[in-house]
């Protein structure tokens, strides 16, 4: 393991192995499972090493299933590791010691840590409390972070009068009262609307400017990752395939770039044929995949061949890109 | 200052949210405590058929003693198993496992937060049994009352420990609830809550008494009713009853949260 003392989280060799039982259909498979329980264990995370550094932002990224919140759930303490070790902020996770217990919070998206037919605010004074924060500074806190959520008088509501995207906001705020400098979000976006999620988006990425907390992020929402996460760490069948910046993978997965064109008057498919691979052709609209050493050349070509009105240049989308990935199984 | 290692604002803060919880169910809590009627269904059983002689106890004696013992299974009531198999399989759990307080602290605010709810319905029942049975009225004296009070608590904390020692299985089974029928049955026939335990045949009597039951109704109920009670050996059964199942529980609690799964979360 290179261990670095800078490193906040080190994760070395870390498996996890779920015990489960297989049942057979029927009357005779019933029978057989309560008598003769055949049980064995499924890997969830197997062997996987990183480390993090103070303040980073990491997304997690994997096809459901493949192991990412199994994975957070070791880094937070949450269950015990099978195998390996992870060390987070020099405390041993399992052990849940409660100086590291202040260190670190858990949001999970959907999971309600509220009380549901009380408004929030009777939540986050009991977590004040439970924190040994004194009332003056509970409410300084609940003020500032409120305003950052833009949260104000739902507060005061019951939490089964909130809509989700207030609750969840809610829930984030009751997350991080006790000033956290390691954030592990599960999913934190799940279920929102396009606009709570951007506004959740923006408030994480305001926070860990302001107070330089690290950030450890699972999504299925590939804009959360764009937005937030310069490095990412993906997952396939509990395996680490890939672990550095978003922008690299991207490249590394395409080697093309979009080329959308508009013309003046309508051309046919095969004069497009010698400039790249044709992904669309629709009256005066022309998409092409265009290897990014020739895309130069390409473009100019183009300009010069054809009247056109307007051309953009782009990259595939990532989630498109990533997504094609898991599919494939192409782990390296 | 600080109680148990807490302090006393976590204590006030969790008593006083939970409490604020348990108004919005005040409904439920009142139709809770009517449905622990079963002590008196047993004193009109036993006080037909003049059994309540054979118990050493007249009408009024029988009377006195069920009142007793619906009053302290009110403040001793317990269903700690349920609530945590239920935040166990649906992952609420997580976040109370993730912050420096024991879960089952949360669920020990709780329940007191309930039994202070229960109060009013459980003072209403009374004064209504009161009318009915005027004969069976009396007041209990304040050492009397103070010693009822302690030992009801010892009671709720025993039964409390023993029905958190079958929560924790959840970390193995699932499905614990099912299992808290394993005490729940014991319970009923030897904690006095059917029966005055002096009806038991002596060598019953023997066993029983080496069960934490009979310190759960029996022991507190006589208190209240002002039956003679051997007081010293009482309490002194339910310290060592406490003295044994706290560290089982913790023991049990350590050895079950490395297995935890966070199923649904």
């Amino acid at each position: 393991m290179h261990n670095n003392p800078s490193d906040l989280i080190v994760v070395d060799q870390l498996s996890k192995y779920y015990r489960v039982a297989n049942k057979q259909p029927g009357f005779k498979g019933t029978l057989k499972h309560f008598f003769d329980r055949k049980t064995y264990d499924v890997p969830a995370v197997t062997d996987i090493s990183f480390q993090i550094s103070p303040g980073e932002v990491v997304g997690f990224l994997g096809a459901n299933g493949a192991g990412k919140t199994t994975l957070l759930k070791m880094m937070c303490g949450l269950i015990h590791p099978s195998k390996g070790l992870v060390d987070v902020a020099g405390f041993s996770p399992q052990r849940r010691q409660t100086a590291f217990l202040k260190e670190i919070t858990l949001v999970m998206g959907q999971k309600q840590q509220l009380i549901w037919d009380l408004p929030p605010m009777d939540s986050l004074y009991v977590n004040a409390a439970v924190y040994g924060l004194s009332d003056h500074e509970a409410k300084v806190r609940i003020n500032e972070l409120a305003e950052m959520l833009e949260l104000g008088e739902e507060l005061t509501r019951p939490v089964r009068k909130l809509s989700l995207g207030q609750r969840m906001k809610s829930e984030i705020l009751a997350a991080l009262l006790h000033k956290p400098s390691v954030l592990f979000l599960d999913e934190p976006t799940l279920g929102l609307d396009v606009n709570a999620q951007a506004r959740v988006r923006s408030f994480l990425s305001e926070y860990n400017k302001r107070t330089g907390a690290t950030i450890l992020l699972t999504s299925h929402y590939m804009a959360d990752i764009t937005a937030l996460c310069p490095r990412v760490i993906c997952i396939h069948k509990g395996k680490l395939f890939y672990d550095g910046d978003l922008d690299s993978l991207a490249n590394s997965l395409s080697p093309s770039r979009e080329v959308k064109v508009e013309l003046k008057n309508p051309c046919a498919s095969e004069q497009f044929e010698k400039y790249g691979e044709i992904q669309d052709l629709n009256d005066r609209f022309v998409c092409l995949l265009v290897s990014r050493d020739k895309l130069t050349d390409v473009v100019s070509n183009l300009l010069t061949d054809f009247d056109i009105i307007d051309l953009e240049i782009s990259d595939p989308p990532i989630d498109q890109l990533i997504g094609e990935l898991f599919i494939k199984g192409e782990v390296n | 200052m600080r109680i148990f290692g807490l302090s006393f604002k976590v204590i006030k803060t969790l008593l006083t949210t939970q409490y604020a919880y348990m108004l919005e169910y005040r409904i439920e809590i009142a139709l809770w405590a009517l449905s622990g009627v079963l002590p008196f269904i047993m004193f009109s059983l036993w006080s037909q058929n003049d059994v309540g002689n054979s118990f050493g106890l007249n009408d009024i004696g029988l009377a006195r003693y069920f009142l007793s013992a619906f009053l302290v299974r009110q403040f001793s009531v317990v269903w700690v198993v349920f609530s945590f198999e239920e935040d166990s399989l649906s992952g609420r759990l997580s976040p109370y496992l993730l912050q420096p307080l024991h879960p089952l602290l949360r669920y020990v605010a709780a329940h007191l937060a309930e039994q202070a709810t229960r109060l009013p319905f459980a003072i209403a029942i009374a004064i209504t049994f009161f009318i009915l049975n005027p004969s069976s009225f009396w007041l209990p004296s304040l050492p009397q009352l103070f010693l009822a009070y302690l030992s009801t608590h010892f009671a709720f904390t025993i039964a409390f420990l023993l029905q958190s020692l079958v929560a924790a299985l959840c970390f193995w089974t699932e499905k614990s609830s099912a299992l808290e029928r394993l005490i729940f049955v014991p319970y009923l026939f030897l904690s006095g809550l059917l029966v005055p335990l002096s009806a038991f045949p002596s060598n019953v009597l023997k066993i029983a008494m080496l069960t934490p039951f009979p310190y759960l109704i029996n022991f507190p109920a006589k208190i209240l009713s002002g039956m003679p009670v051997d007081i010293f050996n009482g309490f002194l059964a339910q310290l060592l009853w406490i003295s044994i199942l706290v560290p089982s529980v913790n023991l049990l609690w350590k050895l079950g949260v490395k297995r935890y799964t966070a199923m649904g979360a």
